[in-house]
């Protein structure tokens, strides 16, 4: 005996449960009952068994060939049901519709940019949009009368009350309520009263901010290189070149390889192969004596950035206004 | 500020490729905007060969001239006495903008047709004679750009200057970084002036009575003048840097202020009352015509440069008409002086008024450098102007700045900086700038700042000096260590996303509109007079009139955002918004900023599809959503009709107050036609805005799993008519809390007015599910429980039973 009866039973019936057509079956039929098959092999073989066993092993090979009978019949039974009685459908038509909605690209990038720094162990601050002139420009080292007033386009409430040109004044609003060492983003709307292709009266922007004992240029450079990696891919490159911002000493403006031409020279970049994508620095003395941080113990760094310009390096998209027209054909993209 | 590199290299030899320069100066944080070649627009002015001359036939000074430029011979009309067979000459072809602002164009002159144009030096802008066709070497190949034969090439660097680095508004300041990046030297103009015997005190005098806003006034007087057209080198040279030359003496003076930085302005002498200058302020309501021919009024914190009568300049901005330099000017005063920087800039701001000058002086401008730029000037005007320098200097100095001087700790900036340069490295980083240095200990520099630096205060400020002349990207990234767990979003930052997420599911598109909208649009909203919200705060200066006025809500936006797209054919819209309003507060200088959300939703419930027809939308649609929604939030709502004089922008009768326990956080309605209308749009629409700021403190992020019953559920139906008056979320809650606890849910599962239900009466059909937590419940037990159930509540709503 090569393979006991309950074997060869078991490796039947799962061939038949198997099978998806009447072919199929038939060859499984063949293939155990018929002449050559497993079982007639098995009840023709009987004779080589003892006496004694032989009428229970012929008793149980016949009930094995009525239960794999039974089974074919069964199967070739539903078989034959299954083709005739399902009404076929068009399952090509169109399903009921079920509608999608989506979330602003500003709302994605911004969530975003707050998960990478959230994983670097950055808090999320907000602030208020209307800011006072102290919060917006005196508590950053920007006096009344400085020429870096005319960096930013001001929209104003009030000789002392402006909508605030930055997401910056969270800088020292922060400051004056947490002790350091502190970690944070502050992300919101930003206000300037300029319109173009490249400018919308209002925007969005990320501010960060770290302070700690010994932070430096090269913390700075470290922690904006790994955001950068993470918002846009590993392979892309970063310069830093020095600029100027009154609360930051030194400043930097930080540029990144154009994403679309990767440096080549490109209508996007305008041919420079780099893209400006955030302002940063270390910040300066004035703004943590401001704020009553003491210099000689804790250095840090701010920088911000703005957010529709890295949705529209991250989605294509070539007008900044497009934002805020929220017509439903481009919402519907994102 | 654009920069010639032939001018520039007067100061310091230019090695690098113009690219490179460009990259360079860029990297060293004076970012090159545009790199452009001064003579790019000469590119079709070709050399052209003259090979026949013949006399116009109708005009005598006219000759019509063959010229050979490599393609066919062109015929071209030209007016100058010298031109002549064989000469080569420079030939602007049709399409050309000569400097002198002349598109050469294909014409007829006289009834010649000319198809070009012979160029004078004069037209091309590269030179003095203008009597005649520039005559090229006769050897010049032809048919090549003229530039190229003539050697002309000037790069121009455009820099984009940040407010700090005032030293830089100079040929010698840039040159002082160009030498740093290149390792050269800068070669400041060496020269004496030849002075007359007379000394300046017999001309002039000054006065400075607010030594305050005029630290220093430095003057010199020129005497016997000849004013007239600069030379062309001094007229080339400004325009090469976008500056128009106007005569000898105020080029003179632009061409210092462009070499040194230090803005001079020139008076004419003879034209100042008593000879004399007085620093002072004006005097209020004063009125003075300024040299751009403009009257303006003064209000008395302007600094005003007067004679002993009258004022005569608005100081650091621009000259007076009164005592301008005039063709017949023959004695001039050269100022060279120092303002306060927000004096001026405040001046120049109040007044509209903005000048190269006052640009300096807002940045600030070398206190020490006064008496160089003078003397630079009187020099020129003896060279070009035939003047006779009177001897020495005016030099009212009475606030001297005094010499600064910054002990530099070595491992403070270092640290900082991330770098470890030694004090030798950062000596010589400084020098590099003229920023000279001695070793004070092992670890320390005592620095003394030049005065051009006027930026330069204290350490932080050199740090960054050694950090851009070491180069940012020479520092090593860095990484601080990073605290273990990370930050998850929490508060309202992480219960705003559980809200986007939610309105998105529901098929909602988010919109981010502007905050401000037109004071008209917050007026149509109807909002109930006197109140925050019909008191939007205004903005001083707003772009346009639609962008006047701070939201005091979300849904003017989103109606503005319904009439666009349905503009655009998009006529089922879902939208919603999450963002901030801002509502006055008296006596406040902020105003309050709740955070709000609304949705609407108008148009179709659902498309027309093969499978279903098309159904509008209706208040039970956008209240779905916002059940779902605080639902989502693990919250419940309550909704009632909101009472008729507090509906608002929505119709009374389909308004819905929204609370949550006792507290309402907003509404739910139909906004009323009239306010559609004004908005241009012309289909009903449903809305909602809720006060996240309200509603964040209620959502919890905990839940608490209750237990689920393991027995058979009952249902019995109740049918109940009742005044139509009667709200059914009354009902059904006074329902929710009958049948000994042990009903699990109640649906509403059909509402009806008409016959045969009596008029002022509505039949509701509410399906009652019964279950325990203890024991299959019986039928005979269930009836029971139910008809008790029933008979309370036609007890408590007057109701009747049907049939």
């Amino acid at each position: 005996m090569t393979e006991s009866l309950d074997g060869i039973k078991e490796r039947a019936l799962r061939e038949i449960a198997s099978a998806r057509d009447t072919e199929t079956l038939q060859s499984v039929s063949v293939k155990y009952l018929g002449r050559k098959g497993a079982v007639t092999l098995f009840l023709r073989n009987l004779s080589q068994l003892p006496a004694e066993e032989r009428p229970r092993a012929g008793q149980a090979a016949n009930q094995v060939k009525q239960d794999l009978q039974a089974a074919l019949d069964r199967a070739t039974e539903q078989i034959a049901a299954d083709s005739a009685a399902v009404d076929a459908i068009d399952v090509s038509l169109p399903g009921r519709p079920v509608s999608r909605g989506t979330l602003h690209p500003i709302t994605q990038i911004t969530r975003r940019i707050c998960e990478i720094f959230g994983r670097m162990g950055f808090d999320v601050v907000e602030g208020p949009e209307i800011e006072t002139d102290y919060y917006n420009f005196e508590a950053l080292n920007i006096p009344k009368h400085h020429p870096a007033r005319d960096m930013q386009d001001t929209f104003y409430i009030s000789d002392n009350v402006v909508l605030r040109t930055h997401t910056s004044p969270t800088q020292p609003r922060v400051m004056e309520k947490t002790a350091p060492p502190l970690r944070i983003i502050a992300p919101g709307k930003v206000y300037r009263c300029d319109s173009d292709v490249t400018h919308t009266p209002m925007f969005h922007q990320v501010e960060g901010l770290m302070v700690d004992r010994n932070v430096s240029f090269g913390d700075l450079k470290g922690i904006l290189t790994l955001f950068i990696h993470r918002m846009f891919d590993p392979e892309t490159s970063l310069r830093f070149r020095p600029s100027y911002f009154p609360f930051t000493e030194p400043s930097a403006e930080v540029d990144i390889r154009c994403v679309a031409c990767r440096g080549k020279g490109c209508r996007i970049c305008s041919h420079t192969g780099w893209l400006e994508i955030l302002g940063a620095g270390m910040v300066h003395p004035a703004v943590f004596e401001k704020a009553g941080y003491d210099t000689q113990t804790y250095t840090g760094f701010a920088f911000g950035m703005g957010v529709e310009r890295i949705a529209m390096l991250k989605y294509n998209i070539d007008d900044t206004r497009k934002f805020f027209e929220n017509d439903t054909r481009f919402l519907r993209q994102f | 500020m654009k920069v010639s590199l032939h001018w520039l290299q007067e100061y310091v030899p230019v090695a690098m490729p113009p690219a490179d320069l460009a990259e360079a100066l860029t990297m060293a944080g004076l970012e090159v905007e545009a790199v452009s070649d001064r003579y790019a627009g000469l590119d079709t002015v070709v050399t052209g060969k003259v090979t026949r001359v013949s006399f116009h036939p109708d005009a005598d000074r006219l000759t019509v001239c063959q010229v050979e430029t490599g393609d066919r011979p062109l015929t071209i009309v030209c007016g100058a006495p010298n031109v002549e067979e064989g000469m080569v000459a420079a030939v602007a072809l049709p399409g050309t903008e000569l400097p002198g602002g002349l598109t050469v164009r294909k014409s007829r002159i006289r009834g010649v047709a000319s198809e070009g144009m012979l160029c004078s030096a004069v037209e091309l802008g590269i030179g003095e004679d203008g009597a005649g066709v520039l005559s090229l070497d006769g050897a010049t190949p032809v048919g090549i750009p003229a530039t190229r034969a003539l050697g002309l090439s000037d790069t121009v660097l455009e820099i984009d200057l940040t407010p700090n680095r005032a030293d830089c508004l100079s040929m010698i300041g840039v040159a002082r970084e160009v030498a740093a990046l290149s390792g050269g030297r800068v070669a400041r103009p060496v020269f004496s002036v030849p002075e007359a015997a007379a000394g300046v005190a017999d001309y002039a005098s000054v006065v400075i009575e607010e030594p305050d806003l005029c630290p220093r006034y430095t003057a010199r007087v020129v005497l016997d003048v000849t004013v007239g057209p600069s030379p062309f080198w001094l007229q080339d040279r400004l325009r090469s840097v976008g500056l128009k030359p106007i005569n000898n003496v105020v080029d003179i003076t632009n061409f210092v202020m462009m070499e040194t930085g230090q803005p001079l302005h020139a008076f004419d002498l003879d034209r100042l009352s008593g000879n004399r200058i007085v620093v002072r302020r004006a005097v209020a309501g004063e009125r003075f015509v300024t040299l751009d021919d403009k009257e303006r009024i003064l209000s008395d914190d302007m600094l005003m440069i007067c004679d002993a009568e009258k004022p005569v300049a608005v100081a650091g901005v621009m000259g007076g008409l009164n005592s301008e330099i005039v063709s017949t000017t023959r004695r001039v005063l050269i100022e060279s002086a120092c303002f306060a920087a927000p004096s001026i800039r405040k001046t120049a701001k109040t007044l509209g008024l903005a000048s190269d000058a006052s640009h300096r002086f807002e940045r600030g401008v070398d206190p020490e450098g006064t008496v160089f730029a003078v003397d630079r000037a009187a020099r020129l005007m003896a060279d070009v102007a035939g003047g006779k320098p009177a001897r020495g200097v005016i030099d009212n100095h009475p606030r001297p700045a005094g010499e600064k001087r910054i002990a530099l700790g070595i491992g403070d900036i270092n640290r900082r900086l991330g770098t470890s340069l030694g004090v030798e490295d950062m000596a010589r980083l400084l020098a590099s700038v003229e920023i000279f240095s001695e070793p004070a200990d092992s670890d320390r520099l005592t620095v003394t700042v030049p005065s051009f630096r006027v930026d330069i205060d204290r350490p932080e400020d050199l740090a960054e000096e050694v950090a851009r002349l070491w180069g940012y990207n020479n520092i090593a990234v860095t990484f601080p260590v990073i605290p273990v767990g990370g930050r998850l979003p929490s508060g309202a930052l992480a219960r705003r996303i559980r809200i986007k997420e939610a309105m998105v599911g529901f098929g909602f598109a988010e919109v981010v509109n502007y905050s401000f909208i037109g004071a008209d649009a917050c007026r149509s909203m109807c909002f109930e007079a006197g109140t925050a919200e019909d008191s939007p705060i205004p903005i001083l200066n707003p772009l346009s009139q639609d962008q006047a006025v701070m939201r005091t809500s979300l849904v003017p936006g989103l109606l503005k955002n319904t009439r666009d797209n349905i503009f655009q054919q998009e006529k089922t819209i879902r939208l919603f918004e999450t963002g901030k309003v801002f509502l006055p507060r008296p006596g406040q200088e902020l105003p309050d900023e709740p955070e709000m959300l609304a949705g609407l939703w108008s148009g179709a419930r659902q498309p027309r599809t093969w499978l279903t027809m098309e159904e509008r939308c209706d208040f039970y649609d956008i209240k779905g959503v916002l059940e779902a929604l605080i639902s989502a939030l693990d919250l419940e709502a309550s909704f009632s009709a909101l009472v008729v004089d507090q509906c608002r922008y929505t119709l009374a009768g389909r308004t819905a107050r929204v609370m949550v326990g006792e507290t309402t956080v907003g509404l739910a309605g139909e906004v009323r036609p009239d306010v559609l209308e004004s908005f241009g749009v012309r289909q009903p629409v449903f809305v909602f805005e809720i006060n996240l700021s309200v509603l964040f403190p209620m959502i919890t992020d905990d839940r608490c799993a209750r237990p689920i019953s393991r027995f058979p559920s009952v249902s019995r139906d109740i049918t109940l008519i009742v005044a139509n008056t009667v709200e059914a979320a009354d009902l059904l809650k006074s329902l929710a809390m009958q049948g000994q606890s042990l009903i699990e849910q109640v649906y509403l599962m059909d509402v009806y007015e008409g016959d045969p239900i009596p008029s002022g009466k509505k039949s509701l059909s509410i399906r009652v599910v019964y279950r325990s937590f203890e024991k299959t419940l019986k039928d005979a037990f269930v009836n029971r429980i139910h008809t008790e159930t029933t008979e309370a509540l036609v007890k408590a709503f007057n109701a009747d039973l049907p049939g």
